[in-house]
């Protein structure tokens, strides 16, 4: 029999791993971004916020823009009345986020290729602030509740498989299945994306477009095909990030907001770096928890998880500044 | 259509064809700089053409015309008898014309092999889908490209750091490897901007073997620009010669070594 203080920061350890896992999630995205194009692209929590809102608003049949048309033409239209199946929105929703990158690509990065990285990551705030606004005229902005038939709840079966580790108070761990879920997917997910770039050949114009644009045109290499790509990737990304947060906390406008978090997991683990970013936002996840665990709760009042993140990553700023699986920037002299 | 000179033969053997790509009446100005000043010349099937000047003479801007990176504000482009509209470079390249630059661009954080890789792109006609499912057809294809890549390899002597990352290499290696990606794309026509600057004897001499023996092995046309006037005059077939724009020059080497205008440029002369 272990003491219930030990079990208890083992539970809190576990899901911090979960907690880790989503905002992996979302700083998956922003490596794609970076790595492929130089783009840091703030709007990439927005994206999940709208991946998010339109696979809500479709399966609902709610009515885009209703607001809009009532406003103008009088009528009172909000929903059409029909339920489109969870797989069917959510390939749906793909061919938006598609759509998006195209836009994204066509009407703003293509006209600014060459450009400073800060313009360029000024645009990608502006495009952030458009997306809110357009998804908030879209679907309106009321809190939504997402469900495509993720369990959700205590696992009760990891409860009962691990009750035995501690005395008569101890239920076993508890563990969400739909944090279950997440980490799943996100596992798959890298694995994919892992493969993709390495062993296909859009993935290795992908990386060949990342390292020298000149390069990659005397090859054939079409760069506005490839960013296209790359924003649609992202875009897959942003919704499979905003479906977990969505199903775990509603999809509501704060979800942009979960993208903060993405920033000290990225310099943690490198903006480069894909593996990184899962590394990255495990330690964020356990980290946080942890010393609020031990630390934080019983010595500074509580809610050390809002600035943990930060600060860690301030540590490492100073000691690791590109991050733990960053490409290390060496100059020549 | 121009006139289609005759096909010849050369002193070793080789067989020189018909016109590939003619450059008429070029001009290219940046602002009110001109770069290119009504050019014109050709490029024929199977020779080693040079292009040769000093420096600022717009014999970079003149392969990057060719290669679609630069377009002229006039004059026409021919490629296999026909025109060629105005292209992205992209584009030029799925033509089958290959290049290298004059300050080597590889993807310095990809290994060699995939370096050379990435010139079969073009090669590589899997859907995207079957690509993403590594399924049929994708598989196949990789096996092909890799095969071609390996050849390329062998040929250029660089076995030994297939999978040495790039940045790794020294200035000489990567100059070859960046030839064996232009290579493995199988190109018809493969431009070369300045291939030995940079260099010492000894890899001058291996780089200037290598251009012979793709041009003798492959049949590859070659267009290159060269700094180096003893490389040049050893290795082309026919020059042009260009200075503050202007073509100066155009024959042979030996015509070109006598040619009174080509050595006021390059030996400078008294204006009076």
């Amino acid at each position: 029999m272990l003491p219930d203080q030990f079990l208890f920061g083992v539970e809190v350890m576990l899901n911090g791993l979960m907690a880790g896992v989503l905002y992996a999630l979302v700083a998956l995205g922003f490596v794609l971004i970076f790595k492929a194009s130089g783009i840091f692209n703030y709007a990439q929590g927005v994206m999940a916020l709208f991946g998010a809102l339109t696979l809500v608003g479709i399966m609902d049949g709610q009515v885009p823009f209703a607001h809009l048309i009532n406003a103008i033409f009088g009528t009172d239209v909000h929903h059409f009345g029909w339920h489109v199946p969870a797989f069917l929105s959510i390939l749906l929703v793909m061919v938006v986020m598609v759509g998006l990158a195209w836009c994204v690509q066509h009407f703003i990065f293509r006209h600014l290729v060459g450009q400073e990285p800060i313009i360029l990551f000024m645009a990608t705030i502006g495009l952030a602030y458009f997306m809110e606004g357009f998804g908030d005229l879209m679907w309106n902005s009321e809190i939504k509740k997402l469900d495509i038939g993720i369990p959700q709840g205590g696992s009760i079966w990891i409860e009962e498989a691990t009750s035995f580790l501690g005395g008569s108070n101890f239920y076993g761990f508890f563990i969400d299945k739909l944090e279950i879920v997440a980490s799943v997917v996100a596992i798959v997910l890298v694995i994919i994306l892992v493969a993709f770039a390495q062993y296909t050949k859009q993935g290795r114009a992908m990386r060949a477009v990342a390292d020298d644009h000149q390069a990659a045109l005397s090859v054939g290499i079409s760069l506005s095909f490839i960013w296209v790509l790359v924003w649609s990737l992202a875009g897959f990304v942003a919704l499979v990030a905003g479906i977990m947060w969505g199903a775990k906390s509603g999809v509501q406008f704060s979800l942009s907001l979960i993208a903060l978090k993405a920033l000290p997991v990225l310099m943690l683990g490198g903006f480069t770096s894909i593996p990184g970013a899962i590394v990255g936002g495990l330690i964020v996840g356990v980290g946080e928890k942890i010393f609020e665990f031990l630390i934080g709760a019983p010595f500074l009042g509580g809610a050390t998880e809002n600035w943990f993140a930060y600060m860690l990553a301030l540590v490492f700023l100073v000691f690791r500044p590109q991050g733990l699986f960053g490409e290390k920037i060496i100059e020549r002299v | 259509m121009f006139d289609q000179p005759e096909s010849f033969e050369t002193v070793d053997g080789r067989t020189i064809g018909g016109v590939m790509m003619e450059m008429k009446n070029i001009t290219l100005r940046f602002g009110g700089v001109v770069a290119i000043q009504d050019i014109s010349f050709d490029i024929r099937e199977g020779e080693i053409r040079a292009i040769i000047g000093p420096n600022g003479a717009g014999k970079s801007s003149m392969l990057n015309v060719i290669s679609g990176f630069y377009n002229p504000q006039e004059g026409e482009v021919w490629y296999k008898g026909e025109l060629r509209p105005s292209m992205k470079p992209f584009e030029v390249a799925r033509q089958g014309i290959a290049r290298t630059f004059q300050n080597i661009a590889l993807f310095e954080g990809m290994s060699v092999l995939d370096n050379v890789m990435t010139g079969r792109l073009n090669h590589m006609k899997a859907g995207i889908l079957s690509q993403a499912l590594w399924y049929g057809n994708a598989q196949r294809e990789e096996t092909e490209n890799r095969e071609v890549v390996e050849r390329v390899i062998d040929f250029l002597e660089i076995q030994d750091i297939r999978k040495t990352p790039v940045s790794r290499l020294p200035y000489g290696l990567k100059k070859r490897v960046e030839l064996a990606r232009a290579l493995a794309a199988d190109p018809k026509l493969l431009l070369l901007d300045e291939p030995m600057a940079g260099m010492n004897v000894e890899e001058k001499e291996d780089m200037s073997r290598f251009i012979l023996d793709v041009n003798d092995e492959f049949g590859t046309t070659i267009a290159l620009i060269e700094h180096d006037m003893s490389v040049v005059m050893d290795i082309s077939d026919r020059v042009v010669v260009m200075d503050y724009g202007k073509k100066i020059g155009d024959g042979t080497p030996k015509d070109v070594r006598s040619n009174k205008a080509v050595i006021d440029a390059y030996l400078g002369v008294a204006h009076d």
